[in-house]
C-alpha cells in the first residue's frame, strides 16, 4: 500500500560522505540526463519536482482520517503546484516515530504522560523529486486517543543537499518552533484539564447527591444505587487520574529545555511554565494566593461546570481540535511567524544560503569595524537568515508580552515605582557604568535569570502575567496603545532640550532597559549558536588566516593577537558590546527607534514608526515635512536601512557620479566626516540624491540615524553632530533667510551640494582613492554591482582604519626615550606608506576615531557622537 | 591723559577694518580647537561659568539652575536646583577643614536667596533667604574665613554662613563688583564710585566700615579687577580705565579710550559723543598680573601695566560688543561677543618701522591709519610705543547661535563657552583628544588581556 519511504539516515558529515554520491561528479553528469524535460534554467533544481519552491508543510496523523496535510507555508497553492500533499503527508507521517506513550503503562494503574523528544529525520522521495526535513512532535489533547495528537512539520525541498547541509540549522529552527507550539499546548492542555476537573467535581457532587437521594428512597442495595455508586467510583477515579495528569503536565521537567540550541526559547517557556505552575498549584491546592484565584476566576467568568456523562461520545462523532485550538492562538501565531522566518531563511539556492552564511560568519568576527559600512542584516526581503537567528524576532512576542504587562494597571504601579527607584539609585550612585556592569555580570552568569529579573521582579507582575492570557485579543491592543503611550510621553519630555536622559518617563526607560537586557544577552548567544552551526559544517571559516595586513605590518604582538581574541570570541569583548548596548542613557530618538523591534502587531509597529518620527523630529526641534512623498521614498526615517535599499541606492549613486563631475569631492566630504548638506527646492530630487549618497556614509546606523533625508527648517550645531548627510529644503520665503544664515554660519563644518544650481562647496580632494570609487567613466552598469564595488573599496578602507587604530606603536611610544612627536611622525609616515595622501589620511583618521569610539563606548544609537570633530580647511566652489 | 585718535581714513577705512577683522577664512592652522562637544542642560541664557578644579566647572544662568560638569567627558555631574529666579552670582571655593576638604559653591539669585552647596554631592548645605536685596556679587576671603556679598548693602558672613555684620543700605544701584585688597580692605563699586571698606575682625565680632569714596570715574563702573599685589583696575561705561594702588588707593594710571569717527568730526559733536560712549564701554577687564586686556565696545585693547602703555588694540574685534575677554596661558587673547563668536588673538611683534608692511599686518596698519597723516603719527609715537604689538586673529570658534556670555579656559583640556542659546560648548584640541582616546583604547585592550 504505502511504500516505505527511503529514510536517509542523518549522520555526521564524514560518515555520510561514504553513502552519499556527489551529484557533481563528472561521470555522473555525462550519463543519461536525469530530467528529460529539463527546463531552460539549468540551475533550477526544482525543475523536475512538482512544486516551484521550497515550502513547509504541517501535517497531522489524525485519529479519524489518518495522515492529512494541515497547512503549508507559504500559504499559496501555486507553491505546491501539482505536488500531492496528501500523499506526501502519508509518507512522512508513516515514519515510525517514537510516539509518546500515554495510557496505562504496565505496572501502573494511571495514565502517564511521556515527555518525549521530537524526532528529526530526513526523508526523500526520489519519485516525486522531493526531500524533506521532517520534525515530528506530539501535542496533548484531552479528547484525543491516548491524549496525544501526532503532528509533523516538514521542510520540503527538491534539493537534497540543501536539506542535508542545513540540517542543523533546520533542526534548531524547527525545534524552536516546536518548542513554542508545545509550550502553548501544555498551557492549553492544563487549562483543559482544569476545566475537566471542575466538571468532574461537579458531576461527582451531583452524583453524590443523587446517590444519597436514592439511598433514602430505595434503600442501600437497590441496583440503581449500586449503579450510581459505581458511576461515582468511576468519576472519583477519573478525578484522580486527571489530577495526576495535571500534576504531570505542570511539573514538566524544566531540565528538558536545557538543550543548548533552544536557549532562545527558554525565557519564554520558563516564564510561561512558572506562571502556569503558579496558577495551577494555587488553584489546585486551594491555598494559593487569593489574588491569583480571583484573577483566574476572572478569566472564565461565564464558565459553569457541566455534567459529564459516564460514556463519552464516539470518537468519530466529535470534532477534533484544530492546531490553533490545541495551542493557544498566541503561541500558534508565534510559531507561524517562526516558521515563516525559517521559510524565508532557507529560500533560494543552497549556494546562496551557504555564501550568505559564510559572509555572516565572517562579518560576525568583525564586530569592531562592521558598524562602519556593513548594513544590518535583518531585512526581510533579502531572505537573509538573520531573521532566523534574530533574537528579537523569536523573542518578539515574548518580549511584547513582557513589556505589555506593566500596562495592566495594577502591575503598572509597582513597575513604575521600581523603575523610579532604580533611576534614583543610578543618579545617586554616580556614573551609569556601575549599574550596567552589574547587568552584564548577571547576563553572563545566567541569562534566564536576568530575563526573569528584568521582567518580573515582583510577584505582582507575575500575577499580572497570569491575568493576561496570551490568547486575549485585548492584550494586543493594550500593548500597542501602551507603547504609543510611552513614546508620546517621552516625546513630551523631549521637548525640554536638556533632559535627554533624565526626562524619560520611568516606564519607557524601564522598557528600554529591560528589552536591552534581553536583547543583549540574546545577541551574545545568537552569535555563538550561529557560528557553532557553521563550524560544524565548515571548519575552514575558522581556520582562515587573519587579515593579511595585520600580520605583515605589525610586528607587535599586540595587533596580532587582537583579532585572535576576537576569533576566540573573547567573552570580555562580547560583554563589552553588551555594555554599550544596555547603556541606560540613550538619547530619546534612539529609544524610539528601538521600539519597532519589540512590537508584535504590524498595526502597533506602524504606530511606533509614526511616533518614532515624531520623537526624532521633536528632539531636534525640527519639523520635517510630512508630505506624502515621504512614505514612497525608498529611505524613510525610522525603518531599518536594508541591504536591498542600499543596493538600490547603488543605482542612484551610479547616476550621481556620472552626472556630477565633483562627485568625488562630495564623497570625500562624507567619508571624512564632514556633514554634507544637499540643498534643493524639489523634495524628490533632494531625497534621491540623499538616497544615492547614503552608501558612502560611515556608521550609517541601523535605521540610518545619521542621515536626515529632508529638512525644511534651519539646523543647529548639534544636528551637524548627529547627521552626516542632510537633505535641506531651499525656501525662498523669509524663513529661508534664517536657513541660509545657518548654512553660511556653519559653512566651515559642512559641505553644501546645491542640486538646483549644480554646485558643490567643500574642501578640495586630490587623491586617487575615491577616483576608483567614483569614476564617472565607470563601466559598471548595474546599481547592485556598483554598490558591491563601492563596498569592496570601503572594506579596504575599513581594514586600513582598523590597522591604524590598533597598531600599538602608532599611538604609543615604543621605548621610554621617545617623545610624542616621534609617535606623531610615525603615524603620519604609516599613512603615507599605505599610499594615502593627506586628504585620504583624514578619512582613515575619521574612521579610526569612529572605531575607537565604538570600541570604547559600544555601539551608540541615534544621537551617536558625544563629540564632533572637524578641521579648519578652506572650501572651494565646484561647478559643473 | 592719553588719547588715541583712530581710524583717520574715514568710513571706507572702517569698513575695511571690519573686513580685516572678520575674514580669517576657514584655514586656521593655529586654531587647535578642532573638536567640540555640546552640553545641553539649561533652559535659558547661561551667564556664569566657574571653574571648580582641574576638570570640573559649574554653569548657571537665567533658569536658576546650577549644573556641575566634567570638562573631559562632558558628563553632567550634579544639578543644583533651588533658585526660582535667575542666578546673579556664582562663586566656587575650597575650604579645608580639619576633617575634610569641602568644595563649595555659593550661588545668589534674584529671588533674594543665597545658597551654599557641596559641589561633590550636590547637597545644599546652607540657605540664606529673606535677604533685603538680591546679591550681585560674592567674594570669599579665604584668609579671614569670611564671605562677602554685595547687593544694596554689603554683608559679611562667617564660615557657617551666619551674618556677622553689614553696611547700611547703600543706594538703589547697589554693589556690582567686589575686590579683595590687602590689610583687610575691600573695594566695591557702586555706580560711579569705588568705595573702600575696612573689615575689622576681632575675637568676638566683626564690623565693616566705609572709609573712602573714590569718585574719579565719570560714568558707571562696569568692571573691577585685581591686577597684582600693587594694582587694581576699574573700567567705566565711557571707556575710562583707571589703575589704582592697592595700598593708598591713588590713581596710578588713567586711560580714556575713544574710538573716534574722524569723518564726522566736528559735524555733530553731541550726537557723536553719545555714540562714542556706548561704543567705548569697558565690558570686561582681565589681567595676568602684568598685562590687562580690556573689552571695549566691540574692540579689544591690551595694556601693559609696567610700561603704562597700550600694547595692542583692535577697534573692531567683533561684530558687536565683546562681553568677555581673557589672556590665555599661552599668551593668546580670547574674546567672546554678542555676535555669537569666540575669537582667538595672538600678540605679534610689529615689524621694524623701516620695513615695508607685509600684508599679514595689514589689519593693524589700517586701524592706525594709512592716510597722509599716517607717517607723521607713527614717527611721533614710535619712541614711546616700542613694545607695540598687533592683535592678530588666529582663529575663531563658531558654534553658538546666541551671544556668547562667557568662557572658561581649562588650558590643554579645552575651553568652555556659554551662551544665550542655552548651550554650553566645550572646545577641545582634536589631536589631543584623539590621542587620549587611543590611550584609553589600549588601556581597555590591556585590561582585557588582549595586549
Amino acid at each position: 500500500m504505502i511504500g516505505s519511504p527511503d529514510v536517509v539516515a542523518f549522520t555526521k558529515d564524514d560518515d555520510y560522505g561514504d553513502s552519499y554520491t556527489d551529484p557533481c561528479l563528472v561521470p555522473e553528469e555525462f550519463s543519461v540526463p536525469l530530467i528529460p524535460h529539463a527546463n531552460a534554467n539549468p540551475w533550477l533544481k526544482t525543475s523536475y519536482a512538482k512544486f516551484s519552491k521550497d515550502f513547509i508543510l504541517i501535517s497531522e496523523f489524525s485519529e479519524q482520517v489518518g495522515p492529512q496535510p494541515l497547512l503549508t507555508i507559504p500559504d499559496d497553492p501555486k507553491v505546491c503546484g501539482t505536488f500531492d500533499l496528501n500523499y506526501f503527508s502519508l509518507r512522512i507521517m508513516s515514519v515510525d516515530y517514537q510516539a509518546s506513550f500515554v495510557g496505562h503503562p504496565p505496572g501502573t494503574s494511571y495514565p502517564k504522560l511521556n515527555f518525549v523528544e521530537d524526532s528529526k529525520v530526513v526523508l526523500g522521495d526520489s519519485k516525486e523529486g522531493a526531500f524533506a526535513y521532517v520534525h515530528h512532535l506530539t501535542l496533548y489533547d484531552l479528547e484525543a486517543r491516548g491524549f496525544v495528537r501526532p503532528f509533523c512539520m516538514a521542510y520540503i525541498s527538491a534539493d537534497e543537499r540543501k536539506i542535508m547541509q542545513q540540517f542543523q540549522l533546520l533542526s534548531s529552527g524547527f525545534s524552536r518552533a516546536s518548542e513554542c507550539l508545545k509550550s502553548g499546548n501544555r498551557k492549553a492542555f492544563a487549562n483543559e484539564l482544569e476545566k475537566k476537573l471542575r466538571d468532574l467535581e461537579y458531576t461527582r457532587s451531583v452524583l453524590h447527591k443523587e446517590t444519597e437521594l436514592q439511598k433514602t428512597n430505595s434503600g442501600c442495595y437497590s441496583t440503581q444505587v449500586i449503579e450510581k455508586a459505581n458511576e461515582l467510583a468511576n468519576v472519583e477515579k477519573s478525578i484522580y487520574e486527571h489530577k495526576d495528569l495535571l500534576r504531570q503536565i505542570t511539573s514538566y521537567p524544566n531540565s528538558k529545555r536545557r538543550d543548548a540550541d533552544q536557549v532562545q526559547c527558554e525565557p519564554e517557556d520558563r516564564a510561561d511554565t512558572s506562571t502556569l505552575d503558579h496558577t495551577l498549584s494555587s488553584n489546585h491546592s486551594g491555598n494559593g494566593d487569593k489574588h491569583v484565584e480571583a484573577d483566574s476566576g476572572n478569566q472564565h467568568p461565564s464558565y459553569t461546570p457541566q455534567l459529564i456523562k459516564a460514556k463519552s461520545a464516539k470518537c468519530f462523532d466529535k470534532r477534533l481540535k484544530t492546531l490553533e485550538e490545541l495551542c493557544e492562538s498566541n503561541f500558534f501565531l508565534q510559531t507561524m511567524d517562526q516558521l515563516n522566518a525559517i521559510e524565508k531563511t532557507f529560500r533560494g539556492d543552497l549556494c546562496f544560503i551557504y555564501t550568505s552564511q559564510v559572509d555572516r560568519a565572517l562579518l560576525s568576527k568583525q564586530k569592531i569595524t562592521s558598524f562602519l559600512f556593513e548594513s544590518e542584516r535583518d531585512d526581510e526581503e533579502e531572505g537573509s537568515s538573520r531573521n532566523f537567528y534574530d533574537p528579537t524576532h523569536t523573542t518578539h512576542h515574548v518580549s511584547s508580552n513582557f513589556s505589555g504587562e506593566p500596562m495592566n494597571l495594577e502591575s503598572y504601579t509597582p513597575y513604575a515605582e521600581r523603575s523610579q527607584n532604580k533611576l534614583v539609585l543610578e543618579t545617586m550612585e554616580g556614573p551609569p557604568e556601575s549599574s550596567t556592569s552589574d547587568v552584564t555580570q548577571e547576563t553572563s552568569e545566567d541569562a534566564n535569570d536576568t530575563e526573569m529579573k528584568g521582567s518580573f521582579s515582583s510577584d505582582r507582575s507575575i500575577e499580572a502575567f497570569i491575568n493576561l492570557s496570551p490568547a486575549n485579543p485585548e492584550g494586543f491592543s493594550r500593548i500597542s496603545t501602551s507603547v504609543a503611550c510611552t513614546v508620546t510621553s517621552s516625546e513630551e519630555e523631549g521637548n525640554v532640550p536638556s533632559v535627554a536622559a533624565a526626562g524619560k518617563t520611568p516606564s519607557s526607560l524601564e522598557h528600554e532597559s529591560d528589552l536591552n537586557h534581553g536583547e543583549v544577552f540574546e545577541t551574545g548567544h545568537l552569535v555563538q549558536m550561529d557560528t557553532a552551526c557553521c563550524m560544524g559544517q565548515d571548519g575552514f571559516i575558522y581556520e582562515e588566516p587573519l587579515p593579511e595586513p595585520v600580520q605583515e605590518c605589525c610586528e607587535d604582538t599586540v595587533v596580532k593577537r587582537e583579532p585572535l581574541s576576537l576569533l576566540q570570541r573573547d567573552p570580555a569583548l562580547q560583554v563589552d558590546y553588551v555594555l554599550g548596548e544596555s547603556t541606560l542613557t540613550l538619547p530619546s530618538p534612539s529609544m524610539g527607534l528601538m521600539l519597532p523591534e519589540l512590537n508584535p502587531s504590524s498595526l502597533s509597529e506602524e504606530m511606533v514608526k509614526m511616533n518614532v518620527e515624531d520623537v526624532s523630529d521633536n528632539a531636534s526641534y525640527m519639523s520635517t515635512s510630512t508630505s506624502s512623498d515621504r512614505a514612497a521614498s525608498p529611505f524613510t526615517y525610522g525603518s531599518p536601512v536594508t541591504l536591498k535599499q542600499k543596493k538600490k541606492a547603488g543605482h542612484s549613486a551610479l547616476r550621481f557620479i556620472r552626472q556630477y563631475p565633483f562627485a568625488q569631492q562630495a564623497i570625500f566630504c562624507l567619508l571624512s566626516g564632514r556633514t554634507l548638506v544637499v540643498l534643493g527646492a524639489d523634495e524628490g530630487t533632494v531625497r534621491k540624491l540623499v538616497n544615492a549618497l547614503l552608501i558612502f556614509v560611515p556608521n550609517l546606523g541601523k535605521y540610518g540615524e545619521t542621515v536626515q533625508p529632508w529638512l525644511s527648517t534651519s539646523f543647529q550645531l548639534s544636528d551637524l553632530q548627529r547627521w552626516k548627510l542632510i537633505g535641506l529644503q531651499r525656501v525662498v520665503s523669509p524663513a529661508g533667510s534664517s536657513l541660509l544664515h545657518s548654512l553660511s554660519r556653519y559653512s566651515r563644518y559642512i559641505g553644501i551640494l546645491d542640486c538646483d544650481n549644480k554646485t558643490l562647496r567643500c574642501p578640495t580632494y586630490k587623491g586617487t582613492l575615491i577616483g576608483h570609487m567614483a569614476d564617472h567613466r565607470t563601466q559598471i552598469k548595474r546599481g547592485s554591482t556598483y554598490y558591491l564595488h563601492v563596498q569592496s573599496i570601503l572594506t579596504q578602507l575599513t581594514a586600513k582604519a582598523f590597522l591604524y587604530t590598533f597598531c600599538h606603536h602608532l599611538h604609543l611610544p615604543i621605548s621610554t626615550d621617545q617623545d610624542a612627536n616621534s609617535v606623531v611622525q610615525r603615524r603620519t609616515n604609516f599613512l603615507l606608506q599605505l599610499g594615502y595622501t593627506e586628504e585620504e589620511s583624514k578619512i582613515i583618521r575619521f574612521l579610526s576615531e569612529l572605531i575607537k569610539q565604538h570600541y570604547l563606548q559600544g555601539p551608540l544609537k541615534g544621537v551617536s557622537q558625544s563629540y564632533f570633530s572637524f578641521s579648519y580647511t578652506t572650501s572651494y566652489l565646484y561647478k559643473i | 591723559m592719553l588719547r588715541w585718535i583712530l581710524g583717520t581714513r574715514g568710513s571706507h577705512g572702517s569698513a575695511e577694518n571690519r573686513c580685516a577683522a572678520l575674514c580669517i577664512g576657514e584655514e586656521q592652522p593655529k586654531n587647535c580647537y578642532t573638536e567640540l562637544q555640546v552640553l545641553r542642560g539649561h533652559f535659558d541664557i547661561v551667564r556664569f561659568l566657574v571653574q571648580i578644579d582641574d576638570f570640573r566647572f559649574a554653569s548657571a544662568g537665567d533658569d536658576g539652575m546650577v549644573l556641575v560638569w566634567n570638562v573631559e567627558t562632558g558628563e553632567r555631574l550634579v544639578e543644583l536646583r533651588a533658585h526660582t529666579q535667575q542666578i546673579t552670582a556664582l562663586t566656587a571655593y575650597t575650604c579645608t577643614n580639619s576633617e575634610k576638604t569641602l568644595t563649595a559653591l555659593i550661588t545668589a539669585s534674584s529671588d533674594r536667596v543665597m545658597c551654599l552647596w557641596d559641589a561633590d554631592t550636590g547637597q545644599r548645605l546652607r540657605t540664606m533667604s529673606n535677604l533685603q536685596s538680591s546679591v550681585k556679587c560674592v567674594l570669599v576671603l579665604d584668609h579671614l574665613d569670611v564671605c562677602l556679598s554685595g547687593g544694596n548693602e554689603l554683608c559679611v558672613w562667617n564660615r557657617d554662613f551666619q551674618l556677622q555684620c553689614k553696611t547700611v543700605h547703600c543706594r538703589d544701584s547697589g554693589i556690582t563688583a567686589l575686590v579683595d585688597l590687602p590689610k583687610c580692605y575691600v573695594a566695591a563699586t557702586i555706580d560711579k564710585e569705588i568705595v573702600i571698606f575696612k573689615l575689622n575682625v576681632s575675637e568676638t565680632e566683626m564690623s565693616i566700615l566705609a572709609i573712602r569714596h573714590l569718585t574719579d570715574h565719570q560714568d558707571t563702573i562696569r568692571t573691577l579687577i585685581r591686577v597684582n599685589d600693587d594694582l587694581f583696575a576699574s573700567g567705566s561705561h565711557i571707556g575710562e580705565v583707571i589703575l589704582w594702588d592697592t595700598l593708598d588707593w591713588t590713581i596710578q594710571a588713567y586711560e580714556r579710550i575713544l574710538w573716534e569717527e574722524p569723518d564726522r568730526e566736528g559735524q555733530s559733536e553731541i550726537k557723536m559723543g553719545q555714540q562714542k560712549r556706548s561704543e567705548a564701554s569697558i565690558q570686561h577687564l582681565h589681567s595676568d598680573g602684568e598685562r590687562i586686556v580690556a573689552a571695549v565696545g566691540s574692540g579689544l585693547f591690551v595694556y601693559n601695566t609696567k610700561m603704562k602703555t597700550v600694547v595692542a588694540y583692535r577697534k573692531f574685534a567683533h561684530d558687536s560688543d565683546v562681553l568677555y575677554t581673557k589672556l590665555l596661558h599661552n599668551g593668546q587673547v580670547m574674546s567672546c561677543s554678542e555676535d555669537g563668536s569666540v575669537r582667538i588673538w595672538e600678540l605679534q611683534e610689529l615689524p621694524l618701522p623701516a620695513e615695508p608692511a607685509s600684508s599679514g599686518f595689514f589689519g593693524l596698519f589700517s586701524t592706525i591709519g594709512r592716510s597722509s597723516k599716517h607717517g607723521s603719527v607713527q614717527s611721533k609715537k614710535l619712541p614711546e610705543v616700542s613694545g607695540l604689538c598687533s592683535l592678530e586673529l588666529v582663529g575663531d570658534l563658531i558654534g553658538h547661535s546666541g551671544a556668547v556670555q562667557m568662557f572658561l579656559s581649562f588650558g590643554k583640556r579645552g575651553v568652555v563657552t556659554c551662551s544665550a542659546d542655552h548651550l554650553l560648548i566645550v572646545w577641545k584640541d582634536g589631536e589631543r583628544e584623539s590621542h587620549l582616546r587611543s590611550l584609553a583604547l589600549f588601556l581597555k585592550l590591556e585590561e582585557k588581556g588582549c595586549l
